[in-house]
């Protein structure tokens, strides 16, 4: 087991690329611990870019390309301590060099000021065994985009090596809820996949919880407790524009958006208080009901072919997952045995994976579920985990675990071998959500 | 964002908020609206509507009636020991004044699943709505609403915090 302690600071009014002026609240230290059980991790030096002070605002790129592949579990990064040469092209490596110090692989690259204030990121990846140059790129942009042009870096060098498309340069989405009760203030937050560059959307002295991405990126559903009852909202991330769904009698909750954005799949539970699946869709605010028993029915969650939801019911007597095709007259399918409480299902991007709250012994735990053969893993190891999210490369999962009574963000690979947590000083974050590839 | 900033725009869209009626009906059966509320400033942070719909007032204390709240077993929706009488004595007063409204908020402990424990929470403020209405309640005088876990009375996770959290409230309104 192996254990690398590294230090991520945010910088003071980190700007979003993807925004056009929004300012970042107060300052967070988050601690990223990496542990990691894979045996044949591929070794890769990452060697510090060559810097454009002051426009980088110091910025290390090649620590964050590195953090983000040593987070992965597919890599071990070679520590600069060793690094005997930090050649900045591909022209200037000594292979011997890289080789004797074990790598299979190395990045190298610059930081470089163009006209009006942007920058320029170079990067080249050499394969160390060949010396052939496998890939090399150029990322340019405002000076506030530099850190995403860095995942932007380790997504190309984790694809070109790994053979799938890497997920660091996308973001994701969770709740943070600080200060005592009963003065507790909740923020829903996106942030960079790394916990980086965080930014509220919402503010609340209420309730927020169950956020949802919509495939494009551009919205999020979420359940706010506003007025002292629970409502199902709508919300455009880029300006924050925000439009109540759904306020009906009793529950509203569980709002996920269907892969073409048209609807959403909710709970209601009406004044007699029993909680069934709907379909709303939100151009003609038509309402589909999609289970009518006395269980317990709620966090439905779309196929990826849009026609059916799996979700938690209890009408087996304990908490239980099922798969129902919209269509009217379809009858739910239980695809979740073996433990006594499976709830919170979540859908890998291939479809052939169910992520899900699943009770191991007496812990609270995140399991995958293999839909084909129905074999289970039990990817964490805490008392209290919940709330798993797929990355949109099926490769890592980020949930909400706990660490010493605090509430945490991690992320762990889909073999479970690899973790990450992300821990905030600022209060308790909960429910993360992973973003979409960006277009 | 500077704290005065903050409230200023938090006062603007208090003042646009719930006035702006939403575009779309639905549909007739169901109580819904939707609103459209910008996001009110040029940095894009929604502000949460911070109205006081649904606010409380302290209701009577003599007695057994001082007491609002009703604790329950893991994983029951069961009415025991003493919310059997906390029960019977808000009944009773409620029955008394038809026109004095409650709120029976459902809560649960941490354990488990979010959106679920909403799910447990409301069985639970609907066992506590059903006995009411038993013992002369009116339905119009009957709201619920459920938490969940969301919002625990005792920090902490064992079972002493997990006990004091399995639990409905009885809230008394204005």
């Amino acid at each position: 087991m192996k254990n690398v302690n590294l230090f991520a600071w945010i910088r003071s009014l980190a700007l979003p690329a993807i925004l056009a002026c929004v300012a970042s609240p107060a300052h967070a230290q988050l601690q990223v611990d990496v542990t990691s059980g894979v045996t044949d991790p591929i070794p890769i030096a990452i060697v510090p870019f060559a810097k454009a002070p002051p426009l980088d605002s110091g910025l290390d790129v090649a620590e964050v390309v590195q953090n983000d592949l040593t987070g992965s579990g597919r890599f071990r990064t070679a520590p600069r301590a060793q690094m005997t040469s930090t050649p900045t092209r591909a022209q200037e490596v000594v292979l011997a060099d890289w080789r004797a110090s074990g790598n299979d692989y190395v990045v190298v690259g610059r930081v470089t000021p163009l006209s009006e204030g942007n920058l320029a990121v170079d990067y080249e990846l050499v394969n160390v065994l060949t010396g052939q140059t496998l890939g090399s790129q150029r990322f340019t942009g405002p000076q506030a985009a530099l850190r995403n042009a860095a995942h932007r870096v380790s997504d190309a060098v984790y694809e070109k090596i790994v053979g799938i498309r890497g997920a660091f340069a996308t973001r994701i989405v969770y709740v943070l809820v600080e200060g005592t009760a009963p003065t507790q203030t909740y923020k829903l937050i996106v942030a960079d996949t790394d916990g980086e560059n965080p930014r509220p959307v919402l503010e609340s002295r209420f309730p927020l919880m169950s956020p949802s991405w919509s495939s494009d990126g551009q919205w999020l559903a979420y359940v706010s407790f506003e007025g002292r009852r629970s409502s199902v909202y709508v919300q455009r991330v880029r300006d924050g524009q925000r439009s109540r769904v759904s306020a009906r009698a009793g529950i509203n909750g569980a709002p996920t958006f269907s892969p073409d954005g048209k609807k959403l799949a909710l709970t209601l539970g009406g004044t007699g208080g029993n909680a069934d699946i709907y379909v709303l869709d939100l151009a003609s605010q038509g309402l589909s009901r999609i289970t009518d028993d006395p269980a317990i029915d709620t966090e439905a969650v779309w196929a990826s072919d849009g026609q059916s939801l799996f979700f938690t019911s209890d009408r087996a007597g304990g908490p239980q997952i099922y798969q129902i095709g919209i269509r009217p007259g379809d009858k739910p399918k239980r695809i979740t045995f073996g433990s006594t409480y499976n709830a919170r299902p979540r859908v890998s991007p291939d479809g052939t994976q169910l992520a899900m709250v699943t009770l191991d012994g007496n812990n609270y735990r995140i399991g995958v579920q293999d839909l084909k053969n129905g074999s289970v893993r039990v990817l964490s190891k805490g008392r209290q985990d919940e709330s798993p999210s797929f990355a949109p490369n099926g490769a890592m999962v980020i949930y909400s675990g706990s660490d010493a009574g605090r509430a945490v963000l991690a992320t762990v690979s889909v073999d479970g071998l690899t973790g990450t947590r992300l821990k905030s000083d600022q209060g308790q974050v909960r429910e993360p959500v992973w973003g979409p590839f960006a277009p | 964002m500077q704290k005065p900033l903050v409230l200023l725009m938090v006062v603007l869209v208090a003042a646009l908020g719930l006035g702006a009626c939403g575009k779309k009906d639905t549909k007739p059966d169901e109580s819904a609206s939707s609103t459209q509320n910008t996001g009110a400033d040029s940095s894009g942070v929604g502000q949460a509507s911070s109205t006081e719909e649904g606010a409380e007032a302290p209701g009577p204390l003599e007695g057994m009636l001082a007491k609002r709240t009703i604790y329950f077993d893991f994983d029951s929706s069961e009415i025991r020991g003493e919310g059997t009488e906390i029960v019977a004595a808000h009944a009773k007063y409620l029955a008394a004044r038809g026109g004095i409204k409650v709120r029976l908020e459902g809560h649960t402990d941490e354990r488990g699943s979010r959106e679920y424990n909403i799910g447990l929470g409301e069985r639970r403020a609907q066992a506590v709505r059903r006995a009411l209405l038993l013992q002369g309640a009116t339905e119009s005088q009957l709201s619920t609403v459920s938490y969940g876990e969301e919002r625990p009375a005792a920090a902490g996770s064992d079972e002493t915090a997990w006990a004091k959290n399995r639990r409905v409230e009885i809230v008394y309104l204005q």
